[in-house]
C-alpha cells in the first residue's frame, strides 16, 4: 500500500472496506490506487436506488456521499451547479425559492423501495436516467444535464460540457454518462438546466376502461397544441389478486370517483390558460361524451407527486418493470396485459409500469419478447426474492452490447466501477 | 489564411489509388465512384470555403448496405474516410484529404416513413432539414431545430454537428430532437441506435453520435420527433439606448419566469446594415435591437408579451412594437436573416465567430469586442442568439491586406477565448471541425481531450474516420481561421446565415 493510500485509508476507509472521498482530488487518487491494484469498486450515493441493477460482487465500495452542496445557482442562467451527490430534496428547495424546478419531474424510488420519500442525489437520478410524468413535452434528465465532471475508471479527472444549453464543443459526454449507471464515471460535479415552476394545474379525469378509447385519446393529445403536460392511464388492478396497495388507497381524492380505470390529463398555466386549455380539449376530445371530473390545484398537484412517486407500488415485494414502447403500439400491449396485472400508463401512451406477481416470474421473460417485438425495451426495476437472474435486467441487442463494451473500456479499461451493474462484461 | 496542418498522407494509399478505385466500382454502382479532375472538383470544400483539399475519389452510395461494404473495404486497406451530407457546415467538418475517399450522402435523399401516430419522421440523412417540416406542415406538424441554412443542410449533417436554431432554448438542438439513428461503424458494423420510443436504455449512444463531427460513425438513417404547431406565435421588436439596458432587459425576462421561443439581439451596426440590406423598418437610433418571439395559447402569449413590454420599459427601451399579424412579425425577422449578407455589403471580407456565453455576460462580452475592435481597427458586427447564449460577431477586413488577415485571426481568436474566461464556450452551433480545432484547449485539458480520444480509438481504432477533425493533431495550442467570406464570395451566399 502506497504512503497516499495509506493516508486516505486512514480517513476514509471504514470497516466495510468503503471509502469517503470529501473532494474530487482525494476521489481521483482513491481510484488511482483501485486501478493499479484492480480492485472492483460499487459506487454508492445515499443508496436510494442501489436495488436498480444487477447485484455487484465488490469487495470495495466508494460512497461519494460527502461530496454535496450546491456550487452555484444562477437562476437567471437557468443552472445549477451542484457537487454530484447533493441531495435532490436540497436542490428543489433551493430551485422552489427562486419559482423554478427540474421540468423533467425527478421519481421518488423511496416508495417503492421503503414506503417513503426518499429521493436520493442528483448522481443517482443522472445515472439511472428515469424521468416522470412531463417527460414526453420536455425531455428526460439526459435533455437536462449541460456539463459534468467526474473521475474515470484510471483516476483521472474529467470533464464536459459547460453551464450554457448551445455547446457543440467536442463529444457530448454529458449524455453519454446519464443512465450509464455508474459503469464509466464517478460523478463528482453537475451542472443542470432548471426552468420557470409552472405556476398552477388542473386535471382532468375520464372514467374510462375502454381500450380503444384510452389509445386514441392519447393519441389526440399527443396530436394538440392544447400543451397538456402529463397523461396517464390507471387501470383498475386484477380481481383475482391482492396487492398491499391499490389505487383506492394511494389516489383518495374527493373528485376521482375511483370507480374502475381512468385517464388523468394535466394542463399548466395560470388560470385563465388553463380555462382556456380545459375548453379546447373539451371540444377536441368531446369530454362532454365522456362520464369525467376536474382534479383542481389542490387535487391535482398532489395526484402527480402520488404518480411520480410511484406510489401505487409503495413497498411491493413483486416484480416492478418498467416499459418503453412507441406509443402507436399500446393497443397490443393493452391487450396482451387485459385485466391480468395491475399497471399504469405514462408518457401519454409510450410508458408503462408494469407489476408482475412473483409467482409470475417467467412471465417477464414473455413481457420483454413481446416489447421486443413492438419496437421496445424494458426494465426490471425491481426484484421479487425468487427472481431468475437468468433473465437480463435490461434489454440490449449483439451490436449495441459490443459498442457499450468498447465505450466501457475507454473509460474504466479494467473494469474498476460497478462491473456488471448493467450488463455482464461492463 | 494560416497554414492548416493534416494528418500525414498515406503514400501506399495515394500509390494504390487505381486499384482502390477499381474495388470501390465493384461495391457500388461505377457511375457513383467520381475520381477525375473534374468531377471531384466541386468536393473541395464545405461552407468553410477557406480551406480546400482535393478529394481521393467521392463515393456515393445509396443504400446502408454499400456504406457498410466501403467501409469494411477501406478499413481492411486502411483508406481513410471523409464523410459528407449537404457540405453546409461551416468548421470544415466535411473537408476532404487527399488520400481520403469523400463518402457523400447525398444519395440518400428519401423520407423512408411519416409516423403521425408516434409523432416522428424516419428519414435518410440526405434530406433536408426543412424538407422534414416539408413533409408534415399539411398536418400542422414541424420539426422544432431550424439551422439557419435549413434549406439546404441536411438531417443528418444536423446530427453530426447536433445544429441548432434560434428557437434551442425552448425546444432544444438536434440531439433534443431525435429519437434514433442508424450508424455504419469504420469497420462496416451497423448499429440501429433508438427507434420509435422516447429514450433509450443503456448508454446513451445517440447522444454521443449526436454532434461528433463525423468521426464516430456515418449516419444513414434518422427517426425524428415532429411537434405540433403551437396555436399562436407573435414577436415584440425593442430598441434600447444602450448595449447595457439591453443586456439587462434580456437577463430579466429569462429571470422572470418567461421562456422565450426566440429572443435575438443586434447592435448598432448591424441594426443599420440589415435595415438598408432589407428595409425591415428597424429603429435607426437604438444602440442595440432586441426580438423576442412567443408562442402558446393566445391568452397565455398575451400576458407574456404584456411581461416582456414591462421589463422593457423599465429597462429604458426607446422603441417597442408588437406584431399584430404573421406578415408583420415575419418583417421583424428579415432583417435579422439578412444580417450576414448585410455585413458582407460593408466590407470586402468578414470573419463569423460562433461562440456561447452565459446570458448574463452579454454586456461584458460586447464591451470586450468594442474594446478589441479599438485595439486591433477592425470593425465587427454582432447578432447574438440571446435566449441561449450563442454570440455570433462578425469581423469585417480587407482579405488581400495580409496584415489584417492575420490581425483578424488574432482579434477571432481572444473573442472566443474571452467567451470561455465569460463561463462559456469556443462553439455554439457551428461545430469545431477544423477550424476551432486548436482552441479545444482553451476549454479542455489533456485529460479531458485523452478521455475524447479514448472513446474515438475505441470505435475507430485505426483512426480512418474523418481524422484531423476536432481534435488538435500536435496537441498544441496554436491559432488557426474562422469563417473567412471574400467579396461575399462566401460558399452557398444564398443561404440564410443567422
Amino acid at each position: 500500500m502506497s504512503i497516499e493510500m495509506k493516508k486516505n485509508s486512514q480517513i476514509f476507509q471504514d470497516s466495510n472496506n468503503t471509502y469517503y472521498p470529501e473532494d474530487e482530488l482525494q476521489v481521483s487518487s482513491i481510484v488511482k490506487e483501485l486501478y493499479k491494484k484492480n480492485e472492483p469498486t460499487e459506487l454508492i450515493g445515499t443508496n436510494s436506488k442501489s436495488f436498480i441493477g444487477n447485484k455487484i460482487q465488490s469487495a470495495k465500495k466508494l460512497s461519494l456521499s460527502k461530496l454535496s452542496g450546491i456550487i452555484e445557482y444562477l437562476p437567471e442562467e437557468l443552472y445549477i451547479k451542484v457537487k454530484a451527490n447533493t441531495p435532490l430534496e436540497l436542490v428543489e428547495k433551493e430551485l422552489e425559492k427562486n419559482n423554478q424546478e427540474l421540468a423533467f419531474e425527478p421519481i421518488d424510488f423511496g416508495f417503492i423501495e421503503g414506503g417513503k420519500s426518499n429521493k436520493g442525489t442528483v448522481a443517482g437520478h443522472l445515472a439511472c436516467n428515469f424521468a416522470g410524468s412531463r417527460r414526453f413535452k420536455v425531455g428526460s434528465i439526459r435533455d437536462h444535464i449541460l456539463g459534468f465532471r467526474g473521475v474515470n475508471g484510471k483516476g483521472d479527472i474529467i470533464k464536459s460540457g459547460g453551464t450554457v444549453v448551445k455547446n457543440v464543443t467536442g463529444y457530448d459526454l454529458s449524455k453519454l454518462v446519464t443512465g450509464s449507471f455508474g459503469t464509466l464515471v464517478a460523478l463528482t460535479e453537475i451542472t443542470l438546466k432548471v426552468l420557470p415552476k409552472k405556476k398552477l394545474s388542473n386535471t382532468i379525469i375520464i372514467n374510462t376502461d375502454d381500450e380503444k378509447l384510452v389509445n386514441e385519446l392519447f393519441e389526440k393529445i399527443s396530436s394538440s397544441s392544447s400543451e397538456v403536460s402529463g397523461a396517464v392511464y390507471v387501470a383498475e388492478e386484477p380481481k383475482d389478486e391482492s396487492y398491499d396497495h391499490n389505487k383506492e388507497m394511494v389516489f383518495k381524492f374527493n373528485d376521482l370517483e375511483n370507480k374502475g380505470s381512468f385517464v388523468a390529463l394535466r394542463i399548466d398555466g395560470d388560470k385563465i390558460s388553463i380555462d382556456e386549455k380545459i375548453k379546447a380539449l373539451t371540444d377536441e376530445l368531446e369530454l362532454n361524451k365522456l362520464n369525467t371530473t376536474i382534479l383542481d390545484v389542490h387535487q391535482s398537484t398532489p395526484f402527480w407527486v402520488k404518480i411520480n412517486n410511484l406510489e401505487l407500488f409503495t413497498q411491493t415485494k413483486n416484480n416492478l418493470l418498467r416499459v418503453v414502447i412507441p406509443p402507436s403500439q399500446g393497443k397490443k400491449l393493452m391487450q396482451y396485459l387485459g385485466n391480468k396485472y395491475k399497471y399504469y400508463i405514462d408518457w401519454c401512451g409510450s410508458l408503462y409500469w408494469i407489476e408482475v406477481q412473483s409467482k409470475k416470474n417467467t412471465k417477464v421473460g414473455e413481457i420483454k419478447n413481446l416489447i421486443k417485438e413492438l419496437g421496445g425495451y424494458l426494465t426490471v426495476i425491481k426484484t421479487s426474492n425468487e427472481y431468475d437472474y437468468e433473465e437480463t435486467i435490461f434489454t440490449v441487442d449483439d451490436t449495441r452490447l459490443l459498442i457499450s463494451e468498447k465505450i466501457k473500456k475507454s473509460f474504466d479499461p479494467k473494469r474498476i466501477f460497478n462491473p456488471g451493474k448493467m450488463y455482464r462484461g461492463i | 489564411m494560416s497554414e492548416l496542418v493534416l494528418p500525414k498522407i498515406n503514400k501506399e494509399t495515394i500509390s494504390k489509388k487505381e486499384y482502390i478505385f477499381k474495388n470501390l466500382a465493384k461495391l457500388i454502382n461505377p457511375e457513383n465512384v467520381l475520381s477525375h479532375a473534374d468531377e471531384i472538383k466541386p468536393y473541395e470544400t464545405d461552407g468553410l470555403s477557406a480551406y480546400t483539399q482535393t478529394p481521393l475519389a467521392v463515393v456515393m452510395p445509396e443504400n446502408t448496405e454499400e456504406v457498410s461494404n466501403i467501409l469494411k473495404f477501406c478499413y481492411k486497406e486502411n483508406i481513410k474516410v471523409v464523410p459528407r451530407g449537404a457540405g453546409t457546415g461551416l468548421s470544415g467538418g466535411a473537408l476532404p484529404l487527399n488520400d481520403a475517399i469523400l463518402l457523400s450522402l447525398g444519395k440518400f435523399n428519401k423520407i423512408i416513413e411519416i409516423d403521425f401516430e408516434n409523432k416522428c419522421v424516419v428519414t435518410q440523412p440526405g434530406v433536408t432539414n426543412l424538407g422534414i417540416t416539408h413533409a408534415v406542415q399539411h398536418k400542422n406538424f414541424y420539426y422544432a431545430p431550424d439551422p439557419s441554412s435549413q434549406i439546404a443542410c441536411s438531417i443528418g449533417g444536423n446530427v453530426a454537428e447536433n445544429s441548432g436554431g434560434v428557437h434551442s432554448l425552448k425546444y432544444g438542438t438536434t440531439t433534443n430532437n431525435i429519437l434514433g439513428v442508424e450508424i455504419v461503424m469504420m469497420d462496416g458494423t451497423i448499429c440501429r441506435i433508438g427507434g420509435k420510443t422516447l429514450d433509450q436504455e443503456g448508454y446513451d449512444l445517440m447522444g454521443l453520435i449526436c454532434g461528433s463531427e463525423g468521426l464516430l460513425g456515418v449516419i444513414t438513417e434518422v427517426t425524428v420527433k415532429i411537434l405540433k404547431n403551437p396555436q399562436i406565435v407573435k414577436a415584440a421588436l425593442i430598441g434600447f439606448p444602450t448595449i447595457e439596458e439591453g443586456g439587462n432587459a434580456t437577463s430579466e425576462i429569462i429571470a422572470s419566469g418567461i421562456v422565450p421561443a426566440g429572443m435575438e439581439i443586434m447592435d448598432k451596426i448591424l441594426i443599420e446594415a440589415t435595415d438598408n440590406f432589407s428595409k425591415a423598418g428597424y429603429p435607426r437610433d437604438a444602440e442595440l435591437l432586441l426580438i423576442v418571439e412567443l408562442d402558446g395559447t393566445e391568452s397565455e402569449v398575451d400576458e407574456l408579451l404584456k411581461q416582456v413590454s414591462s421589463i422593457c420599459k423599465k429597462n429604458n427601451c426607446s422603441s417597442l412594437k408588437l406584431s399584430k399579424n404573421e406578415k408583420e412579425r415575419l418583417s421583424f425577422w428579415a432583417g435579422r436573416k439578412a444580417a450576414f449578407p448585410a455585413c458582407g455589403a460593408m466590407a470586402p471580407d468578414y470573419y463569423c465567430m460562433d461562440g456561447s456565453i452565459p446570458r448574463g455576460k452579454l454586456t461584458e462580452a460586447l464591451l470586450e469586442i468594442k474594446r478589441l475592435s479599438e485595439k486591433y481597427e477592425l470593425p465587427v458586427a454582432n447578432c447574438f442568439h440571446a435566449g441561449d447564449g450563442n454570440l455570433h460577431p462578425l469581423i469585417m477586413f480587407d482579405g488581400s491586406d495580409k496584415e489584417q488577415l492575420r490581425k483578424t485571426e488574432e482579434f477571432g481568436a481572444e473573442i472566443l477565448k474571452a467567451c470561455v474566461r465569460l463561463g462559456g464556450v469556443i462553439t455554439g452551433e457551428h461545430g469545431v471541425g477544423i477550424e476551432k480545432r486548436e482552441l479545444m484547449c482553451e476549454m479542455f485539458n489533456n485529460d479531458d481531450i485523452q478521455q475524447q480520444l479514448d472513446i474515438k480509438s475505441s470505435l475507430d481504432e485505426k483512426n480512418l474516420l474523418n481524422p484531423g477533425k476536432v481534435y488538435p493533431i500536435l496537441r498544441k495550442c496554436a491559432e488557426e481561421g474562422r469563417v473567412h467570406v471574400h467579396r461575399n464570395e462566401e460558399k452557398f451566399p444564398d443561404l440564410p446565415r443567422f
